[in-house]
């Protein structure tokens, strides 16, 4: 046999990342100047507005842990955004729970909605997947609107507290500060999974199922994972909704307002990156709130149609996707 | 003489009326180079896949070290050392080249997912000048090559390298063989399973052959050649 000569080349030096505590660290450094900046502006717009924006990050982000991460494209984020908000209805009047025992409460609900649903789509990939948790969103919007204890399809009404926590000044600004540390979390949580063993196992599995097999990448075990902690995290995002708007009935919670954003967010963003859902979800949110007081509300998800569309076409790996080589 | 490391025992896999593979009888012995041809159609992928844990087989049963692997998945075999490569290169083609050489290190569980350790795998194969370039970047035989490397970061005690030499040129099928030979030398049983009968046969201590589903001949390279039924196998009548 002839043994041919090849030449190695110098082995390029891998980038350097910044380590997971530091990163936590400088979010909720980033999270802190956020919450005092907006108490500086005090006005009860800006905190509603913020409040509006920070819930489609957490949704977003959660959204692109299955969606971006491995690749599984999920319909029915509205209905886990649903179940959170739903949990705070249930366990107020239940239990008598305020908000912050409630958005813990969800998270488990959440979790456990994830992990039932990763459990009945094991050998369900693509499309098929898709269409599974579109369907799910349909079964748990039928629950709740024949589930008279939640107010049924005439929605239910959650009293703010007169008290409100921790010294701030309203409780529109305790709901937006809520709403900022969820984020940060949300947003720190997402670059420790990409960045670890997890994110490392979900990226073959959304690459190539049979090869990250053959690689040792228990594919089942991950992709459940990755559907509790989404589902986790999609529903503390909607665990304050019923706070916000003091009201909650079944065809806004179920919108498709969050079932498409969830996806368009990410996809916008940039679907690789914890940085994506973040910029997608600020430029959607922001855009779509400012439609929404100097045009009208009904003129949403025709932004988010024609952004979309116009991504997909020039961007098709997002924004982040524009700057970065690996995509 | 060593001991049997894999042993196949009337193995059949059928795809609803059509009958894959019938009654296969192999054994290999641990260290061993054993080449598994046959014409496109005669099983061999169907075997690796029933091996490698993607197929269930019907009927029989793989023994691998002395336990059965019956109702193992795909990841727990490999993890066991049973690695494979795949007929066309299926790189992880968001990650980079280092990125695919941690995903085996980092999930079995034979070596620590280390910097080092991803490097050692790809100066082995000769890609350590391109561990942070993507798989598109690559050309054919780099990404063979990654694929070795992919398989050996499991640190594997059988290898079936699935047809790891198609479409390459007389030099690059060189380069494949030495890195193969390298990895047997350093204690990897490794099946073969080619069309590139030049490979083959400088390769292989032991030929075993399928056609249409069935073993029709296992031996030493040169006898099992001149079997006139392996010739019409690939020649016709």
């Amino acid at each position: 046999m002839s043994e041919t000569a090849m030449t190695a080349l110098p082995a390029p030096a891998p980038p350097r990342r910044m380590g997971h505590a530091s990163f936590w660290l400088a979010t909720a450094a980033a999270a802190a100047l956020i919450i005092l900046a907006l108490r500086g502006i005090g006005s009860e717009y800006a905190y509603f507005a913020a409040t509006f924006v920070l819930q489609y990050v957490v949704l977003a982000t959660a959204w692109n842990i299955l969606g971006g991460y491995a690749g599984y494209v999920n319909f029915g984020a509205a209905a886990f955004f649903a179940a959170g908000a739903y949990t705070t209805v249930a366990a107020g009047k239940a239990l008598g729970f305020g908000l912050l025992p409630c958005v813990g409460l969800a998270a488990i609900v959440g979790g456990i909605l994830g992990f039932g649903t990763g459990l009945l789509t094991l050998r369900l990939r693509g499309a098929y997947f898709a269409i599974a948790t579109l369907c799910l969103s349909v079964v748990l919007q039928t629950a709740v609107t024949n589930w008279s204890y939640v107010g049924g399809s005439r929605g239910a009404y959650v009293i703010r507290p007169r008290d409100v926590p921790f010294g701030f000044d309203s409780y529109g600004g305790y709901l937006c500060a809520l709403a900022v540390v969820l984020a940060a979390v949300a947003v720190a949580l997402a670059r420790t999974i990409e960045t670890s063993r997890l994110g490392l196992g979900l990226a073959a599995l959304r690459d190539d199922e049979m090869a990250a097999e053959a690689a040792g990448v228990p594919t089942l075990r991950l992709k459940l994972i990755a559907t509790s902690i989404s589902g986790a995290m999609m529903a503390v995002a909607g665990a304050p909704l019923p706070y916000l708007g003091s009201y909650v009935e079944p065809n806004s919670a179920f919108g498709l307002a969050y079932a498409v954003n969830a996806i368009a967010m990410p996809l916008i963003g940039g679907t690789a990156s914890w940085a994506g859902p973040l910029i997608g979800a600020v430029l959607l949110a922001s855009l779509q709130q400012a439609a929404t007081v100097t045009i009208s509300s009904a003129a949403n998800l025709m932004i988010v149609g024609v952004v979309l569309v116009v991504f997909v076409c020039v961007a098709p790996h997002g924004i982040i996707g524009l700057f970065r080589k690996r995509i | 003489m060593n001991e049997i490391i894999l042993r196949a025992e009337n193995v059949g896999k059928r795809f609803g009326g059509f009958t894959a593979l019938s009654g296969i009888e192999l054994e290999v012995r641990a260290g061993e180079r054993l080449g598994l041809i046959g014409p496109n159609g005669s099983g061999k992928s169907t075997f690796t896949n029933c091996l490698a844990g993607a197929f269930t087989s019907h009927d029989g049963a793989f023994t691998f070290k002395g336990q059965p692997l019956a109702g193992l998945t795909s990841h727990q075999r490999a993890r066991r050392g049973l690695a494979r490569t795949f007929q066309l290169p299926r790189p992880f083609r968001g990650l980079t080249v280092i990125e695919n050489i941690r995903v085996p290190l980092a999930y079995g569980g034979r070596q620590p997912a280390t910097d080092d350790a991803a490097m050692a795998c790809l100066e082995a194969v000769e890609l350590a000048g391109k561990a942070t370039r993507l798989p598109k970047e690559l050309t054919q035989v780099e990404l063979r090559r990654l694929e070795l490397a992919r398989a050996t970061a499991l640190q594997p005690a059988l290898l079936i390298a699935d047809e790891a030499m198609a479409g390459l040129s007389h030099t690059e099928v060189d380069q494949i063989l030495a890195l193969l030979f390298r990895l047997n030398a350093s204690g990897t049983t490794v099946i073969m399973i080619e069309h590139v009968m030049r490979a083959v046969t400088e390769f292989s201590q032991r030929l075993a052959v399928l056609v249409a589903g069935r073993k029709v001949a296992d031996g030493a390279p040169a006898d099992v050649l001149a079997m006139p039924e392996v010739e019409e196998a690939y020649l016709g009548r």
